[in-house]
């Protein structure tokens, strides 16, 4: 019992918006959808919701074909990065106006309004309108009203991207709590990796209109399938470069040397993509297998906690970053060392080796 | 470029205020160098947007002063002000090539043509645009647009100052890296006064020699990056700067030593607290927290990945306290103890550090 998307493509004009996604989202699930803008995020969100029809394909859900029911037939809660609520009713009736819709009785709309409005903290702001509230508080009315229906499937396009940094944080938590132990499957639009990462759960990155990778979030995020899953999944930019692996040396940007640490024994001798995390590269180096190497600072950006230094290596923008203050100089050159045995291995096609 | 003063600086969108919540921005005063990179850096409401209004001339403060380079400007037009100024979203003329749109603020001034070409030409070459000049300004991506914002706030030579309003707000993550290190790389070529203003923390203290944190149209603290992170002077400092922020506990301090949970607790300025019996918190970030033998019993309530580090929450009674515990690294599970870094662990009173106000 599931949502199943069967060779959906979308396609508009000669545009491809999506390329054929095959992928299923099990109930009680919490799905995060991660990529850039114009990744197809919200339009495969659309076709799920059933706001556009994909061009081929199927849409299964719970073991029926739902590919041709139109959005109102198909219980779905949509929340979407602009706060959208009814700007003449008050939070209550805009967190009942579902209920109301379906014919629900008053006694039974009350109970659940109220604990809807518990959850999210909005129980004092029942009798305001909208305009009245901070930006958080009209994005929590926006989330509650997609709760209180016992919808099947609750749809979030990027619900946190207008709030304030901190709020942000403070709903983050919240939103996985809101949904434990319920039986709908939740997909979660974001442009953000940390999201991601916190949420848990499932993540498909995507790319181009394409789901390069899903599966469970941390597994994605330290074993990506190829360098595309890898790259969507890194903030900062993961810092890649061609090496060629011989024996117990690898030899990368042409004629530096590096110890392959354990690439050694689970990489054959040839030509790879070396990814690095950006935490992975520091300004001293310890253990065994470390890579050194010295770039050109471009700047040195000092968070109060952490130092992230862009650098100019051969011609490439490497970025460490690393714990503590390491103020480096414009120009300065700065020795870098590279846990080599954090490090990922892309063969010639982009695909994951080790 | 000039230096910016704010003298007993009040403002109210009210005709007559009379009291103090009358006013969005109450008594402010400050000075920022000549060259500097300057961050305001508060939430939603906070008064950010309001100051700067101010400097730009959109508004005529209620009280107080604006002196740049010691001239009082208050009442000056934004145009007699001479400042640069780059919006959250992308401000620019779309039938225009990248080249016109860089032009257009030294040709409204009537800068010579081979000295704008020189200057078109430099700003280009900083934001990598060299190649794409002779392109129309529609046909670029949302980023694309954004650096051609930030190429006009720094194409003229003679501005006083480069105001940004959270210009990187509606970049992709990614792009953000590169957009936000370019424009620190630019800051330090160029050396112009430069005032950002943001509610994310990490855009701020990248960016910024000096924050000026805000609350409720208040100066909370300023600082650099450094002093903000290490030494929070109030509270609302401590959470709002550092993800996630200080954790906040309720404590006593008796003959000199803070007590939290029935236990002693090491702090920096316990000491120096003279005992008027306020409400007393006990503030320690989660990466000044660590996992102990001995020390403060809790119960691990939740463990989030957060890739290159773990975010735990722990509980002790009816408060939570969490940690950073670095990828790779053992978390015990069920209960355990901790133990706070004595040179990191502050006592707040009313809000506000022991000690710390002079």
């Amino acid at each position: 019992m599931a949502l199943e998307l069967k060779d959906i493509s979308q396609r508009v004009g000669a545009d491809i918006h999506i390329h054929d996604t095959s992928v299923t989202f099990e109930n009680g699930s919490f799905n995060v959808l991660l990529g850039t803008t114009l990744a197809g995020k919200t339009t495969l969100m659309q076709l799920i919701a059933g706001i556009q029809k994909p061009t081929s394909g199927e849409i299964w859900f719970k073991g029926k074909n739902i590919t041709k029911l139109p959005v109102q037939k198909r219980n779905v809660s949509v929340v979407y990065q602009q706060f959208i609520n009814y700007p003449n009713f008050t939070v209550y009736d805009n967190i009942a106006s579902p209920l109301r819709v379906a014919g629900m009785d008053a006694a039974e709309i009350d109970v659940r309004v109220n604990k809807a409005a518990d959850l999210l903290r909005l129980t004092t702001m029942l009798q305001r309108k909208p305009s009245e509230l901070s930006g958080g508080q009209q994005q929590r009315t926006a989330i509650a009203r997609a709760m209180v229906k016992d919808s099947d499937i609750i749809l979030l396009d990027e619900p946190l991207a207008n709030l304030d940094y901190k709020l942000r944080e403070e709903l983050r938590e919240e939103l996985p709590k809101l949904f434990a132990g319920r039986d709908a499957i939740v997909v979660y639009a974001t442009t953000e990796p940390s999201e991601a990462l916190l949420f848990g759960g499932n993540t498909a990155t995507m790319h181009e209109g394409r789901i390069t990778q899903f599966g469970p979030t941390a597994g994605v995020y330290r074993k990506p399938s190829n360098l595309i899953s890898a790259q969507v999944f890194s903030e900062p930019p993961m810092n890649t470069a061609k090496i060629t692996k011989r024996g117990t040396e690898i030899v990368i940007f042409n004629s530096i040397k590096w110890p392959a640490g354990r690439a050694e024994k689970t990489l054959p001798d040839g030509d790879y993509t070396i990814g690095i995390r950006p935490h992975n590269i520091a300004t001293e180096g310890h253990g065994k297998a470390v890579g050194a190497i010295k770039g050109r600072v471009l700047v040195t950006e000092l968070s109060g906690s952490e130092s992230i230094i862009h650098c100019d290596i051969d011609g490439q923008t490497w970025i460490s970053q690393s714990h503590g203050i390491h103020p480096f100089d414009v120009g300065e050159t700065a020795k870098l060392f590279v846990d080599i045995d954090q490090s990922l291995f892309f063969g010639t096609n982009n695909e994951f080796i080790a | 470029m000039a230096k910016i003063t704010l003298k007993n600086l009040k403002h109210s969108y009210l005709p007559f205020p009379t009291e103090d919540s009358h006013y969005s921005l109450k008594k402010m005063s400050l000075d920022w160098a000549d060259g500097g990179a300057y961050a305001l850096l508060g939430p939603s409401g906070c008064g950010k947007t309001t100051l700067l209004n101010l400097i730009s001339g959109l508004l005529i403060p209620t009280e107080g002063s604006i002196l740049f380079d010691g001239r009082d400007v208050s009442r000056a037009t934004p145009e007699e002000r001479n400042i640069a100024q780059v919006f959250q979203f992308p401000v620019i003329y779309d039938t225009m090539t990248v080249y016109d749109n860089l032009a257009f603020p030294l040709r409204n001034r009537g800068v010579a043509e081979v000295e704008i070409d020189k200057r078109v030409h430099e700003i280009a070459g900083m934001l990598d645009l060299t190649k794409t000049l002779k392109n129309r300004a529609s046909g670029l991506t949302a980023d694309g647009k954004q650096k051609i914002s930030l190429g006009r706030g720094l194409v003229r030579s003679d501005v006083n100052v480069i105001m940004f309003d959270e210009p990187l707000t509606v970049i992709d993550p990614h792009l953000k890296w590169k957009l936000r290190s370019k424009l620190k790389e630019l800051h330090q070529r160029t050396r112009r006064t430069m005032i950002y203003v943001t509610h994310d923390q990490t855009e701020a203290l990248t960016f910024a020699d000096q924050v000026v944190v805000m609350k409720d149209g208040e100066i909370v603290q300023t600082g650099t990056p450094i002093e903000l992170f290490e030494r929070p002077m109030h509270t609302f400092v401590g959470h709002f700067i550092g993800s996630p922020g200080m954790n906040v506990l309720p404590c006593e301090v008796k003959a000199g030593k803070a007590i939290f949970a029935g236990q002693n607790i090491a702090t920096v300025n316990a000491k120096s607290y003279k005992g008027k019996s306020q409400k007393l918190e006990l503030g320690v970030r989660p990466e000044f927290v660590s996992f102990a033998k001995k020390g403060i019993p809790v119960d691990i309530v939740k463990v989030a990945d957060a890739g290159r580090f773990r975010i735990v929450e722990t509980r002790n009674g009816t408060s939570s306290i969490k940690l950073l515990v670095p990828e790779g690294e053992d978390i015990p599970s069920g209960k355990t103890h901790l133990s706070f870094d004595a040179t990191h662990t502050q006592v707040y009173e009313n809000g506000w550090m022991v000690g710390g106000r002079t």
